[in-house]
């Protein structure tokens, strides 16, 4: 029978402190492919596992930019180009009047480039993925937290590492099949 | 004496959450509302009049669709009406949820983790009640979505130069950066609920909902950073909507609605009755599901103060429109300021002035701000203020303006009066099913809350 392969080794930990020292010392010792997980946003924690670019702000900044040209450049080619009207005498491009759609349209985009942004980025929706096969993952959604190396990272042998995530004190040590 | 100052300076330092909680904890009490507690009798009961009254509001929107707008009292010289002046409540309401989630965040004000979900669902759903009635009050709602600039076989566009194509965009921006916001704030929550629940059903609706989140350290760098940028962007959006409505107004020559003051003074009051609103729900809502330990103390009486600060500002804009009226030479603002305080409608304007004014006052004593009943009362008393302010705007300022031979008076009919109705029926069953189906607090923040969240590099 052909056994599964491993796509990493978790240790479970009870407190954020202990997980961002772990994180801390397992990057330290050259483990590059590791991710960890908490119940809530812990500041710092994805530096210490090489996080390091965030696109999000880019992302966010081309969406402001094209949201704000295409609200502007809407109301001119309306007004000014396909349906010239005369209001009250004010010029076809009267540009203060078309400020206000201009600012809204950029919220407007950067708004819907943040969420979606930040969602293509972390590769969501996703409701199925190996971690979710080691049972006491639930609890990373309440109070535990948990570090993970995964099998694909250089450094890897299933021995050696379990070894080592148990020198860090965890609270427990799950194999993840993939 | 020394006694009595140092409880009430504990008062004063009201913790964010009553001490004793842990992660399990703030997780189990939040989701326990929504996973394991049954829908009592009172519910069920609430929910079902709130549900009769939404079922009001479209029998009246049916006969309206059937008539034409002629089964409301609006007619010429008030064209505005009742639709109008409940959009423009209604739109204010919403305004304290996104100035909670987003300006509060801003300003590290962390105390708001524990009201922002729910703000931020009542913002959502009183946006939903405004969008009711510019789209019925068009005339012929099912040609409203002429307001878009949608190619079309007339070869036609919006007119990008009125108030009202700018409101059009303004809200429906708002609109959808609420309701986003609100979603992203969901997605961990959802992600605990699906961990939580022992329905399989419901674990995949759950899992579905929450997008498979898993609470990597990546993601939730990136989700930070968005959801930051995202209160950025809302702070001037929530600013901009009410200024884009004030404009709908003070772009105008009414008198009564020409005037510069519009905007800050229309922002401060939507904010006025949006907290008012917020403390309306807050109070009876911690009661009847034991939140007490989330949303204790401080968070009344903070809300309290920003109505305290909200409402000045308010009375401020009331003061400087009369002073403008009497200074400023013009005879018809003069009039306009006269026809206010004794014409035929003086009596919805003194009653204003009570309630948005004289009222809130009390809110300078301490004891009163930390009084759940008082601060009940006095934020319905408040938003009936607000309401009349939006009628005293729309209705008196229309109803007698430059010629003495197009005067005429305005009165709701019954039609008027179920829509309105229905609409709060409408936002009250809204409320009722989100306080059941979801997590009304938010439940990773308020783990942030936690000394235990705290980390030494």
């Amino acid at each position: 029978m052909k056994r599964d392969p491993i796509y990493g080794i978790m240790a479970e930990f009870d407190s954020a402190q202990a997980l961002v020292d772990a994180a801390h010392a397992t990057h330290q010792a050259g483990y590059r492919k590791i991710d960890a997980y908490s119940p809530f946003p812990i500041e710092g924690l994805a530096e210490e596992i090489g996080f390091h670019h965030d696109e999000v702000p880019l992302v966010v900044l081309i969406g402001g930019i094209i949201g704000g040209l295409s609200g502007y450049l809407m109301q001119y080619w309306m007004s000014a180009v396909d349906y010239p009207l005369n209001i009250g005498g004010k010029p076809y491009h009267s540009w203060p009047a078309f400020i206000i759609i201009t600012f809204e349209m950029t919220i407007l985009f950067a708004g819907i480039s943040a969420v979606f942004g930040m969602l293509a980025l972390n590769g969501l929706p996703m409701p199925y993925h190996p971690v979710f096969n080691v049972p006491r993952f639930a609890l990373a959604s309440k109070d535990r937290f948990f570090l993970i190396v995964f099998s694909s990272d250089p450094k890897y042998d299933a021995a050696g590492t379990r070894s080592f995530l148990q020198g860090l004190d965890p609270r427990s040590i799950s194999e993840v099949p993939s | 004496m020394s006694e009595q100052y140092k409880s009430s300076t504990n008062l004063e330092r009201a913790p964010v959450i009553e001490p004793g909680h842990t992660f399990g904890t703030v997780t189990e009490k939040i989701s326990a509302i929504v996973l394991t507690r049954p829908a009592t009798n009172g519910w069920f009961v609430g929910f079902g009049i709130a549900f009769m009254l939404t079922m009001m509001m479209l029998f009246a929107i049916g006969y309206l669709v059937l008539k034409g707008i002629g089964i409301w009292g609006v007619t010429i010289p008030v064209g505005w009406g009742f639709a109008i002046v409940n959009f423009v409540w209604w739109i204010g309401i919403g305004h304290a949820g996104t100035l909670i989630s987003a300006i509060l965040l801003l300003l590290r004000q962390s105390w708001r983790n524990s009201i922002n979900r729910f703000a931020e669902a009542m913002t959502l759903f009183a946006v939903a009640c405004a969008g009711v009635f510019p789209l019925i009050h068009v005339g012929r709602p099912w040609l409203a979505y002429w307001l878009f600039p949608l190619p079309n076989s007339m070869g036609v566009w919006p007119q990008f130069r009125s108030p009202l194509m700018w409101d059009v965009f303004a809200v429906s921006t708002y609109a959808t950066i609420s309701a986003l916001f609100w979603f992203i704030g969901l997605i961990p929550d959802l992600a605990t609920l699906r961990d939580r629940t022992e329905h399989p059903a419901l674990k995949i609706i759950y899992g579905m909902l929450s997008f498979g989140w898993r609470g990597s350290a990546r993601h939730w760098h990136r989700y930070e950073t968005a959801y930051l940028l995202l209160a950025g962007l809302a702070t001037p959006l929530v600013l901009s909507v009410h200024t884009v409505v004030s404009f709908d107004f003070a772009v105008g020559v009414v008198p009564g609605w020409h005037t510069t003051i519009f905007p800050p003074y229309f922002v401060a009051g939507a904010i006025y009755s949006g907290f008012a609103m917020v403390l309306m729900l807050a109070i009876p809502i911690r009661k009847i599901y034991g939140l007490e330990d989330f949303i204790t103390e401080r968070h009344l009486q903070n809300s309290a103060k920003v109505m305290l600060a909200t409402g000045l500002i308010v009375g401020y804009g009331y003061m400087i429109e009369a002073f403008m009226g009497w200074y400023g030479g013009d005879r018809y603002d003069a009039f306009t300021l006269w026809n206010r305080l004794h014409g035929p409608y003086a009596i919805p304007y003194w009653m204003l002035l009570i309630c948005n004014l004289f009222i809130p006052q009390v809110l300078w004593i301490r004891k009163l701000r930390s009084s759940p009943a008082a601060l009940f009362v006095i934020s319905g008393v408040i938003l009936v203020g607000m309401w009349l302010e939006r009628f005293i705007i729309v209705v008196v300022s229309l109803q007698r303006d430059f010629l003495t031979s197009s005067w005429g008076m305005y009165y709701p009919t019954r039609w008027d009066w179920m829509t309105y109705i229905g609409t709060i029926g409408m936002f009250l069953a809204a409320m009722f099913l989100f306080v059941r189906l979801l997590p009304m607090i938010s439940i990773f923040e308020m783990r942030t809350l936690l000394p235990e969240a705290e980390v030494k590099e």
